[in-house]
């Protein structure tokens, strides 16, 4: 087959018009490095989004004090903690649920050696470590018989550990919580953002009783103000959802009619709905980097236009030497087909390039993907051939004498 | 008619062909009967507007006739579909044109290398015939000259090479020599008649110059879409 040659043709036709054929090329490179840059930019959010789910802990519940209505009439979460240390250790003893923490949030400030920071402070139990999915990085966290007991030590996130100890080992040492002296004995791993976009290392946590009586000096004794709960896994999430509220209208007395003093979420749920609008969000990026392509494709097929026409002498003259029809239609549409490709070579560096510098210049997270790079490739062949075709069949259907009379 | 020994390699009878026009349908040719047999030399003559041209381009298979027949060393032409006409332009003629029709941006060599790709040949093979095709045309020093960067003599022998290239029996020349010298015009001819004495290629000649259309043996005068002469000198003009 002749297609070797065609190309070659081809090749030499673009490059003796350089500059058209690098305008005509430039709306495909355009469009391709905007499908690449949006979809990198889409994507890289979508991975932001899942790695903070991922961090949040899977299959998970939070149940909240208080009913988000009470009679009609909209209540303060938490205004009044209902749940109770017996009510976690309930929640735990259902048969779709691996752990469950029970919550005393708070803030405080820290002290130590001259140092001092602000932060958030949780009571809980050891379950905390098992619903966050949350690993060491150094020390231990603290045991069941530290929350029995009341016991003074305390775990420290990563932020908490570089502001107060730098370069120090936190291991063994004594920080004052509101001016309570705590030992630390572990460091959380760090974790980043969590998807309100607050920073999850900026935290201590502690035994829950110590919370409560050295911390806080709460006077309602073994309550929490919210209890974080894990599912075997996302198929139980529902048995799951059902059975704590099934559990705690008993433990709490609730008739039927009457209100829930408590609220149980679904955060996994929330974060899956979070995850799915970042999702629209890429697809509608790239859809409107799409319409760009469409419109290289079509500023492609003017120039083929043009050419034709310009080049009407040339057809005439290979047609009375030997081309068939069909080798002047295979000539236009490898030419179209060329120029879309080396466009989309060209748009690829540059989409590439500009996801790079997005990340390095405003510290946007992106993904370059090699489906996205497939897609492009393959949609600016298809546009090739659709907008090259048009041209090319003009081309090979001219009159061999009509076309040799032309000037 | 057919004046050498053998069967006739074209031989056209009633050809007729209309163009349609604004004011109706113009015959240019009304009903052409001849033969050609292989190795003549044959010059078409007439003032513009008699059909010459068309009666060429019909027998170049670059266009079909609207009525009468058509056969091409026993083939019925009227009958072939676009492909194995341009297969037959391809093998068969060779076109050489008043103006060269030569592609501009392409080198000497690579425009006579064309109708090789068009025959399929493979790229190192037709640059090979290619050149060997303009060494005996003479031009084998210029195969990468571009056309622009030759006089109009060597632009129509590159023109002849290439209508050589594929080898074919018929070579149609439409005024070959309309934009030459006198002096290019007798060297081109001269090659044309060595051509059609040496390797027995049927020439057809469109010209309007009789000093032209001397060197051929044969010479057919178009008036009105007919066929109004047709001389053989036995002589060799040239």
């Amino acid at each position: 087959m002749i297609i070797a040659s065609l190309f070659e043709t081809a090749w030499h036709a673009l490059t003796t018009h350089r500059m058209r054929s690098f305008l005509t090329m430039l709306g495909m490179m355009i469009g391709v490095a905007a499908v690449i840059l949006m979809l990198a930019i889409g994507q890289g959010a979508q991975a932001m989004v899942r790695g903070a789910i991922e961090s949040m802990g899977s299959n998970l519940f939070i149940i909240m004090s208080g009913a988000t209505t009470s009679g009609g009439a909209r209540v303060a979460m938490g205004s009044a903690p209902t749940l109770t240390f017996a009510d976690a250790d309930a929640i735990r003893d259902l048969p779709d649920i691996v752990a469950a923490a029970p919550m005393l949030p708070g803030s405080a400030q820290l002290i130590y050696a001259g140092l001092n920071w602000s932060t958030s402070v949780f009571g809980s139990t050891p379950d905390y470590v098992i619903v966050r999915n949350w690993l060491m990085a150094s020390g231990g966290f603290f045991s069941e018989a530290d929350v029995r007991s009341g016991a003074r030590v305390a775990v420290i996130g990563q932020v908490v550990a570089r502001e107060l100890f730098g370069d120090e080992d936190p291991i063994g040492k004594i920080i004052r919580i509101r001016q309570a002296p705590f030992e630390v004995i572990g460091v959380l791993a760090a974790k980043g953002q969590s998807l309100d976009g607050r920073d999850q290392d900026d935290l201590v946590v502690v035994p829950i009783s110590s919370a409560q009586q050295k911390i806080f000096s709460s006077s309602l004794r073994n309550r929490a103000r919210f209890i974080m709960a894990q599912a075997v896994s996302e198929k139980s999430m529902d048995a799951a959802e059902s059975a704590i509220n099934e559990l705690l209208r008993n433990r709490h007395r609730i008739g039927v009619g009457q209100d829930d003093d408590f609220t149980v979420r679904n955060l996994t749920a929330i974060a899956e709905t979070a995850a799915s609008t970042t999702r629209v969000m890429s697809l509608l990026l790239g859809a409107i980097a799409a319409i760009s392509l469409v419109v290289g494709g079509i500023g492609i097929m003017n120039i083929m236009l043009v050419s034709v026409t310009e080049r009407t002498r040339e057809i005439g003259i290979r047609m009375a030497i030997g081309a068939r029809r069909r080798d002047v239609l295979w000539q236009f549409l490898i030419e179209a087909l060329t120029l879309s490709l080396i466009g989309c070579a060209i748009g690829l560096a540059l989409g590439i390039g500009g996801a790079w510098l997005v990340e390095r210049l405003a510290g946007l997270p992106v993904a370059v993907t090699p489906a996205s790079v497939l897609m492009a490739v393959g949609v600016s062949f298809l546009i090739g051939v659709f907008f090259g075709f048009y041209p090319a069949r003009r081309a090979a259907g001219l009159d061999p004498i009509d076309a040799l009379r032309s000037q | 008619m057919n004046t050498e020994s053998g069967k006739p390699l074209i031989e056209v009878v009633d050809l007729e062909k209309d163009y349609p026009t604004g004011a109706g349908v113009f015959q240019a040719l009304r009903g052409v009967s001849l033969s050609i047999a292989a190795g003549e030399f044959v010059a078409i003559m007439g003032a513009s507007g008699s059909g010459k041209s068309t009666f060429m381009n019909l027998l170049g298979c670059l266009d079909r006739p609207t009525r009468g027949s058509y056969h091409l060393d026993g083939k019925d032409v009227s009958k072939m579909s676009s492909d194995q006409l341009a297969a037959l332009r391809n093998r068969e003629i060779g076109f050489v044109f008043q103006g060269f029709n030569l592609l501009p941006k392409l080198t000497a060599l690579d425009n006579v290398a064309l109708p090789l790709m068009y025959a399929g040949m493979g790229r190192e093979a037709r640059r090979q015939q290619a050149q060997a095709t303009l060494d005996r045309v003479g031009l084998g020093e210029r195969s990468h000259h571009t056309p622009l960067q030759l006089s109009g003599g060597q632009q129509q022998r590159v023109a002849i090479a290439r209508a050589l290239a594929t080898r074919p029996r018929i070579i149609f020349a439409d005024e070959p020599t309309g934009n030459l010298d006198s002096e290019t015009s007798r060297q081109v001819m001269g090659f044309f008649s060595q051509l059609n004495r040496e390797e027995a290629i049927t020439l057809v000649l469109v010209t309007h110059e009789a000093d032209i259309a001397d060197y051929a043996r044969r010479r057919i005068r178009f008036q009105d879409g007919r066929v109004v002469e047709d001389v053989t000198t036995e002589a060799d003009a040239t």
